[in-house]
């Protein structure tokens, strides 16, 4: 089979202004420790950082195309919400160690063509590998900006030939209840699953990360290959995909199965349309103190905000 | 020699009352706390007020059950503690997550029924605890055991606003429901216990119970020569 893909360009706007933020970034970090410190102990005179461990971390300057600095690699791959190892975000790390994510397949079939089943090695090889900088804005009201890497979703969709009849895209993460020890919790359905309508899917940003800070993904992050949907909420971008499908019917996923009221298909990120539980109006910005307005579409709606015309997103939400 | 004056009942519960907030100092300074540490403080805050409010209403069934009288007497302290980490926790929702804008945060607290059962559920703390002492349990008299037994009806509330507070659905009885439904089961069980027929029943079961017991009959022991 020849590959016709051809990748996506970086847009200019994501092309990092290196200088312009260096030095913000190392403000923000010596606010917020200053802060947080007078606000516990005004006596300290110095908060000293713990050690971290000895692995040298990758580190970053980089802003994403709106100036924000990206998060810290400790803190991405420290703070997780991963249901299949843990509720607690930060014991993800310590659980997700020893699962296995070689040799891995992704199978990629339903209303299509040319179905077939990629090992990973194949989509490194055949995908360019490129670097999009995402703000993630997760249902908690908290959020990160992540340097990913991996490719546009679009080019693997094209590349199987969805039929006429594909309308959505379902995606289905791994189900090892052995290494995944959170997917013995009855009160979850799983496996986890996630779906897209097939425009939406098919829009550039829509992208499969296989990487991190120039790393390969970490477990915690749903390697080795997950979806990035960064105007979603972040349940949305599906960890760990074994299995694509081309379906013509809404799929199913699995936090709209459990409380359907709370957590609908589409999830744009939309100040204007809360949480039941939760004001979606405002979010923490892991490393920053205060919190900031969310941006509707999580800034991202020149490029997706066409999708929804004519849509009451107060209904489809 | 004088006698130690705490038993060790009142020893273990005042370390456990403090040992949360000398937790959360310590993660705090070692750097032990999650990248998103406001919420850590309010989670960690919020699941102890409720704990110290378990033990609180174990006292009663636990002297109903077992006539020891003692844990009666840490009702006030347990009570006071409850307040405290109650107070911590919602000063740090307001100060620190919500940087005291107060419009919205009167927008949250009025809009999110999590939020509105946590705030009554405080709202009524705070007479509790003024009303605690001595002297406002003589001065209200009679009134004094009505008004604090608001604590059954404040306790459900804050089971819901921890329930609330999770990603879950106890309808379809789905997500992150186990531990809320296990204080709230607990709660339910230590409230249903002070309905005075069953509280009856258990104090003249315990009674009979307690009496087959040979360490604990009250008959004078014999003794064998």
């Amino acid at each position: 089979m020849t590959n016709l893909y051809k990748s996506v360009p970086v847009r200019s706007s994501e092309i990092t202004p290196k200088q312009v933020y260096l030095s913000r970034r190392d403000f923000m970090k010596a606010a917020t420790v200053t802060a947080s410190a007078a606000l516990l102990a005004a006596c300290a005179p110095s908060v000293t950082e713990a050690p971290k461990n000895a692995a040298p971390v990758p580190k970053s300057t980089a802003t994403d195309e709106l100036g924000n600095p990206v998060n810290t690699y400790e803190d991405i791959t420290n703070y997780n919400n991963y249901y299949e190892f843990t509720t607690d975000k930060q014991g993800v790390a310590g659980l997700a160690k020893d699962f296995k994510t070689s040799p891995w397949t992704v199978e990629v079939g339903g209303l299509v063509s040319k179905p077939k089943t990629f090992g990973i090695e194949d989509l490194l090889k055949n995908f360019k590998q490129e670097e999009r900088i995402y703000r993630l804005r997760c249902v908690e009201a908290w959020s990160m900006v992540i340097p990913w890497e991996g490719f546009a979703l679009a080019g693997l969709l094209k590349m199987v030939e969805p039929t006429s009849d594909a309308k959505y895209v379902r995606f289905e993460t791994v189900y090892r209840p052995e290494e995944m020890r959170g997917q013995k919790d009855p009160l979850y359905p799983w496996p986890y699953q996630e779906g897209l309508r097939l425009d939406e899917a098919m829009n550039d940003l829509a992208f499969l990360a296989t990487g991190m800070y120039g790393e390969p993904n970490v477990a915690q992050n749903g390697a080795p290959i997950r979806l990035v949907v960064p105007w979603k909420y972040g349940f949305k971008s599906i960890k760990s995909i074994v299995k694509i499908e081309l379906v013509s019917e809404q799929p199913a996923t699995l936090w709209s199965a459990i409380a359907p009221n709370e957590y609908g298909f589409y999830s744009n990120v939309n100040p204007e349309v809360d949480h039941p539980r939760w004001s979606q109006a405002s979010e923490r910005r892991i490393g920053e103190l205060s919190r900031k307005p969310t941006l509707m579409f999580n800034g991202y709606g020149d490029q997706v905000a066409s999708l929804y015309d004519g849509m009451n997103l107060a209904v489809n939400y | 020699m004088k006698k130690f004056p705490y038993t060790p009942l009142q020893i273990a519960m005042h370390i456990y009352a403090w040992s949360e907030l000398v937790l959360l100092i310590f993660d705090f300074f070692t750097g032990r706390l999650s990248a998103n540490p406001i919420q850590d403080l309010e989670r960690r805050t919020g699941r102890h007020a409720i704990t110290l409010l378990v033990l609180l209403l174990l006292c009663t069934p636990i002297n109903t059950l077992f006539k020891w009288s003692e844990p009666l007497k840490r009702r006030r302290a347990l009570g006071l503690y409850t307040f405290m980490y109650a107070t911590i926790h919602v000063i740090i929702f307001a100060d620190l997550d919500y940087g005291l804008a107060w419009s919205r945060l009167i927008k949250e607290v009025v809009e999110k029924p999590r939020l509105i059962v946590g705030m009554i559920a405080f709202i009524l703390l705070i007479p509790l605890a003024i009303t605690s002492f001595d002297i406002w349990k003589k001065r209200l008299g009679k009134n004094w055991k009505r008004l604090h037994q608001v604590v059954y009806f404040l306790a459900p509330l804050v089971v819901l606003h921890y329930l609330w507070s999770k990603k879950g659905n106890i309808l379809s009885f789905q997500g992150e429901i186990f531990k809320p439904m296990i204080y709230g089961l607990i709660i339910g069980i230590f409230l249903i216990m002070r309905i005075p027929p069953i509280k009856k029943a258990l104090a003249s079961f315990s009674a009979r119970m307690l009496a087959l017991l040979p360490g604990k009959n009250q008959r004078p022991k014999v003794s064998t020569p």
